[in-house]
């Protein structure tokens, strides 16, 4: 188990390492022209040179790479080109606020969509139909569209939650809930459709194998041959769609945050990418793949402990 | 993992395909979808024409007109121009963008994949490295952050969306392929000599249409919904219409004029709803003709109608006391998808007594896994016990849940495929342990000494090396003795074997049977021997009924029935086991070659 859990984190590692350097050769292949956008179009090519050089763009591409992954292994991701704010700070301050938000959505999601989707296989009948239906109305339905809804009817036309804003927990807790409440529901929604029907799926895959017939022939209770069988092997093909769902999520908060104005990760990106803002766009997209490394992990052990043949391989 | 879909696109290569697209039209959901991404796709192509506004014309004095005001059927946006004509024709950008995602995403998977799947090897290694890597990244950030380099071209973003959900079809080709290229056809092929590139087009390309449909129809909903997203953040182009866009005006008009969310919304909606809802279609139709034909590789109903001329064989009835397990006029049947049922098997009656062996023989499809599952009241969902009746010492058993009551005490059951009949996630001596504390009420450690002494039993060397193994960590020869030990734990009166040496190496097969028969001499069980392979039959059973398309067509004594069988499918059965070799490699030598004749065939 020791080995294997050694094995994926030198996976992980190698991966982030990987896309460390797709992002950063994609983002910084502009060179000078980088320099230029920055300075506008008034800028004269001396001007641009010199921002250029300011900056290290005019560095080879690799020896730029270099020198960013050093200060990045450190947690050092440079200056806002724009603002001169320390970049790290910047991500730290914004991670808590999404992390925050698509947790509690994620919690939501599994919860409810782990009891649809079970029903949904073992009892067929009505609940199958709601989730069969939720599955397409769910997925041709934005999220975000789903949250201008909400917030049309439960904070303007019905002012329950705020519209717009975050409250930090440690300020107020149930501030907090309130300012949480919509964006979890719009994400959650969205979430239950994609997740109900996938798990519905692997329960039912599970359902049908060979070995639930022989366990039925020995006499075990149906409830137990659910419970302790079924349900047991379908917990890996689980967790492994409630993990593409929180990738999912994370990658989402971009525009739900939007719709809310939470100064969140997400909206960092995206002022960041409008501006031209490279270093904080890096640091964004590294820090969601060390994110979507991490929870990749914990799926594997969990994967790990509930399926014993994944450890050998 | 197998998901319904794959086994849906396994099979779908054997498919008359013509077929499946009528199936998916006659299916009403299906024919609406197709209909409404026509009718979308139509309007949006002939936008120009039918739109009543210019769409950039901006006419201030309309500014956040309702619907209907001043000729704008659906209103006028903040800068007085018309929704419905903005709406028309936002199709055109949204639809290509969604276009483009499906024609990369599909020509750079499928390419891909096929090289990958037909060459494997290091190219398939470094394939598969970087479709993980691609998969693993939340695709809206990616894009939100390549913004910083592309800016705002809708084209170009949703072909880096193309290529980043090309893995979900580089692994559907590539595993497809992988099954595909080992199969006989392709094998033939390559004898024939058609080159390699010939191969790939001829066969495989064919094999994964219908699965690159039903990707493609979930792919292009997506990615509408992306660049909707991606627009209403901000990262569209700001001079041509698209729905998102539309969005995005309609969320800083939010206050004045909330109406305006709606249409765009609808619109997005209704696309994907039914790009969605034809790739179920699609999905529907494979699965749907593939239950039908899993249920039984069995004869079609007009096939049985011309036998039911013949009289059912009645056979040997035992006088009702002496009797433990008694089939009567039985019948299975499967809904047909066309509200019909499929029967598969039809009138079949027989009996066993108490101690007695009795095999079924037949092909598979004949219909004799079926009565097994019938009599355990296992059969799949959808099957039913449409006729006829079960009785267990005289009772007449529950048609729906046949012997379940007696599951595990009185009636036992082993299966034939022994690797796939563990539960993965528990060692084998749990497994074993669970029904003997569950079901026959033993104490833990009672049900542990007992597991070491069944396993023991059934001839395991180290029975506790294999009490503390996970099934995947035994042979099939191994797990298969685990499984008798697991069906005589119960101490049970009547065994169900369904061909339980067919999926075993021909060496472990004589072993299995020799265990078999032991166990049932030792302990007096009855046992009911589902097989195909009259060998089998000599070796073990005192009587034989054999099946032939879910009917019995002959029942007698093992004896009578070597010595002069009266149908010609028996006699063609027979005549196999001396062509296709013998049931056990030592048939030749083994003492109980001459078993039938020697047994008392009770008559």
């Amino acid at each position: 188990m020791l080995i294997f859990l050694l094995r994926r984190l030198i996976a992980g590692a190698v991966l982030v390492v990987a896309i460390s350097f797709v992002a950063f050769a994609l983002m910084y292949a502009g060179g000078v022209d980088i320099a230029r956008s920055i300075l506008g179009p008034e800028a004269t090519q001396e001007q641009a040179q010199a921002k250029a050089a300011e900056l290290g763009l005019d560095q080879p591409l690799l020896v730029q790479y270099g020198s960013w992954f050093t200060h990045m292994i450190t947690g050092d991701f440079g200056r806002s080109w724009f603002t001169a704010e320390s970049v790290s700070d910047a991500v730290v301050s914004r991670l808590g606020v999404t992390l925050s938000i698509v947790v509690v959505s994620l919690i939501a999601v599994a919860v409810i969509s782990v009891l649809l989707g079970v029903v949904a296989a073992i009892r067929r009948g009505w609940v199958d139909k709601v989730v069969q239906v939720l599955s397409v109305v769910g997925v041709a339905l934005p999220n975000f569209w789903v949250a201008l809804v909400l917030v049309l009817t439960l904070a303007i036309a019905v002012p329950l939650f705020p519209a717009t804003g975050f409250v930090q927990p440690r300020e107020s807790v149930s501030g907090w809930l309130l300012s949480i409440t919509l964006p979890v529901i719009a994400i959650t929604i969205g979430g239950i459709a994609g997740a109900a029907q996938q798990i519905r799926g692997s329960v039912l895959d599970v359902s049908r194998q060979d070995f639930v017939r022989t366990l039925r022939s020995r006499g075990l209770p149906e409830r137990r041959v659910i419970t302790n069988h079924i349900l047991r092997n379908s917990l890996g093909p689980a967790m492994t769609v409630l993990s593409l769902q929180f990738i999912a999520m994370i990658g989402g908060s971009v525009v739900i945050e939007k719709v809310f104005a939470i100064p969140g990760l997400g909206m960092l990106a995206l002022n960041a990418t409008l501006r031209g803002d490279i270093p904080i766009v890096m640091a964004v997209v590294m820090t969601m793949a060390v994110v979507v490394v991490i929870v990749n992990l914990l799926i594997d052990l969990v994967n790990g402990w509930a399926s014993p043949k994944v450890r050998v391989q | 993992m197998t998901t319904p879909t794959t086994q849906a696109l396994a099979t779908a290569r054997r498919r008359d395909r013509p077929s499946v697209f009528r199936a998916v039209l006659r299916n009403p959901l299906g024919a609406a979808s197709l209909i409404v991404i026509a009718l979308i796709v139509l309007i949006s192509v002939l936008a120009p024409l039918i739109a009543p506004y210019d769409p950039a014309y901006v006419d201030i004095t309309a500014a956040n007109v309702p619907p209907g005001a001043d000729g704008h059927l659906l209103g006028a946006d903040a800068s007085g121009r018309d929704v419905l004509s903005r709406l028309l024709v936002a199709g055109q950008l949204t639809l290509s963008g969604a276009a483009v995602t499906v024609v990369i995403s599909v020509l750079l998977g499928v390419i891909v994949g096929l090289v990958s799947g037909y060459f494997g090897k290091t190219f398939d290694l470094v394939a598969g490295w970087i479709s993980d890597l691609v998969l693993v990244l939340p695709s809206k950030i990616v894009l939100v952050a390549l913004f910083a380099v592309i800016g705002p071209n809708t084209l170009v973003t949703m072909a880096v969306l193309g290529v980043m959900v090309a893995p979900q079809f580089y692994r559907l080709v590539r595993n497809l392929v992988m099954g595909v290229k080992n199969e006989l056809y392709v094998d033939a092929a390559r004898v024939s000599g058609l080159s390699d590139a010939a191969i790939i087009g001829k066969h495989v390309l064919f094999a994964v249409r219908a699965p690159i449909i039903i990707q493609a129809a979930f792919v292009a909903g997506i990615a509408v919904v992306i660049q909707a997203g991606l627009e209403f953040i901000g990262l569209g182009d700001p001079n041509t219409p698209t729905w998102g866009g539309m969005l995005q005006d309609a969320f800083l008009a939010m206050y004045t004029a909330p109406t305006m969310l709606l249409w765009p919304g609808l619109a997005i909606g209704l696309f994907v709803a039914a790009c969605v809802l034809l790739g179920n279609a699609v999905r529907d139709a494979l699965e749907g003709t593939d239950a039908a034909l899993n249920v039984s590789a069995a004869p079609s109903t007009s096939t049985t109608a011309v036998r039911t001329v013949q009289k059912p064989v009645v056979i040997d009835d035992p006088a009702d006391e002496d009797v433990l397990l008694r089939v009567d006029d039985l019948s299975v049947g499967y809904p047909d998808g066309d509200g019909g049922v499929k029967r598969v098997v039809e009138s079949v009656s027989f009996s066993i007594r108490p101690g007695e062996v009795l095999g079924v023989v037949g092909e598979s499809g004949s219909g004799k896994s079926q009565t097994a599952f019938a009599i355990l009241g296992l059969l799949p969902s959808n099957g039913r016990v449409t006729g006829g009746r079960i009785l267990f010492e005289g009772r007449e058993l529950d048609p729906l849940t046949g012997a379940r009551r007696l599951r595990g005490t009185r009636v036992a059951y082993i299966p034939q495929e022994p690797m796939s009949n563990l539960d993965p996630a528990y060692r084998i001596g749990a497994q074993l342990m669970e029904p003997l504390v569950v079901v026959s009420r033993l104490s833990r450690a009672a049900a542990r000494e007992r597991a070491l002494s069944l396993l023991e039993r059934v001839g395991i060397a180290d029975p506790k090396r294999v009490f503390d193994s996970y099934p995947h960590e035994i042979s099939g020869g191994m797990a298969q003795r685990v499984l008798i030990a697991g069906a005589i734990a119960g101490e049970p009166d009547l065994i169900i074997a369904d061909e339980p040496t067919t999926a075993l190496d021909v060496t472990v097969q004589a072993e299995i049977l020799d265990i078999l028969r032991d166990l049932q001499r030792e302990r007096g069980m009855a046992m009911m021997l589902v097989t195909h392979n009259f060998g089998v039959v000599a070796d073990l059973c005192d009587r034989v009924v054999v099946m032939q398309t879910g009917r019995v067509v002959e029942a007698g004594s093992v004896e009578a029935i070597f010595e002069a069988p009266q149908h010609p499918y028996t006699a063609m059965l027979l005549g196999s086991i001396l062509d296709g070799g013998p049931a056990r490699p030592d048939y030749e030598d083994d003492e109980h070659v001459s078993a039938p004749a020697e047994k008392e065939v009770a008559l």
